[in-house]
């Protein structure tokens, strides 16, 4: 994406902002078993600072934070997280993605189900920030912007 | 919600949604749908969804509004209609 000056403004703007919605991205992800949001709303806010810090400052800068190459493997890696919880449970004897049925030794099933419910959020959140970076990625390819 | 409040959001809906339509400037319309979609957030919110406005205002007004503008880079600023 070609810009036209460099204004020091938007980037020190960028920069202070970007870390505080990246915060509030991990605190959606992880109250959104209790709280409204979730995978999906935490991973969107998560991909939001990022793509703050890539259209202001451009590729130089942003590929310290997040190189572009490592956005298909952490989609899948949010993926694997997401099914393995699911077919765990479905191997150990119950249905798909039943998280009271997960072999995790000596915890009763009420925490079983807080803590598979997390564990789905944070791969749901993981998938969602690295395809919505990687859809900015392939769009702005072929132009080096800024 | 105060009635007064709600009725000064749905104005501001409709002028946002008809500048959005009839500018020329693309770049002012991409900003003008970020606009429209923030208050639509509100409204849902000011409705009880507080779930679904939050990824109103996430989704609409931040991640679409970044994409939209590599949009407009991409091709060109002005419609020709």
């Amino acid at each position: 994406m070609r810009s036209q000056f460099n204004s020091p403004i938007i980037v020190l703007g960028a920069r202070f902002l970007a870390p505080y919605i990246m915060v509030f991205g991990l605190y959606v992800i992880f109250h959104g078993h209790y709280s409204p949001g979730g995978g999906f709303q935490g991973g969107a806010l998560l991909a939001a600072a990022i793509l703050l810090i890539r259209v202001a400052t451009g590729r130089r800068v942003s590929r310290l934070q997040l190189k572009e190459f490592a956005t298909t493997p952490l989609a899948v890696i949010g993926v694997v997280i997401y099914f393995a919880t699911g077919l765990t449970a479905m191997i150990a004897g119950g249905y798909f993605l039943d998280y009271g049925q997960l072999p995790i030794p000596g915890m009763d099933p009420v925490w079983l189900r807080y803590t598979g419910i997390l564990i789905i959020e944070v791969g749901v959140g993981l998938a969602v920030t690295a395809i919505l970076v990687m859809i900015f990625d392939n769009m702005v390819k072929g132009e080096d912007y800024a | 919600m105060i009635w007064e409040l709600e009725l000064i959001l749905y104005l501001f809906l409709v002028i946002s949604g008809v500048v959005a339509l009839e500018v020329k400037d693309l770049l002012v319309a991409v900003v003008m749908m970020s606009v429209f979609s923030f208050i639509m957030a509100l409204l849902f919110i000011s409705m009880g969804a507080v779930d679904v406005g939050f990824t109103e205002a996430v989704i609409g007004a931040g991640v679409t509004g970044i994409l939209f503008v590599v949009v407009v880079y991409q091709t060109t600023r002005k419609t020709k209609d």
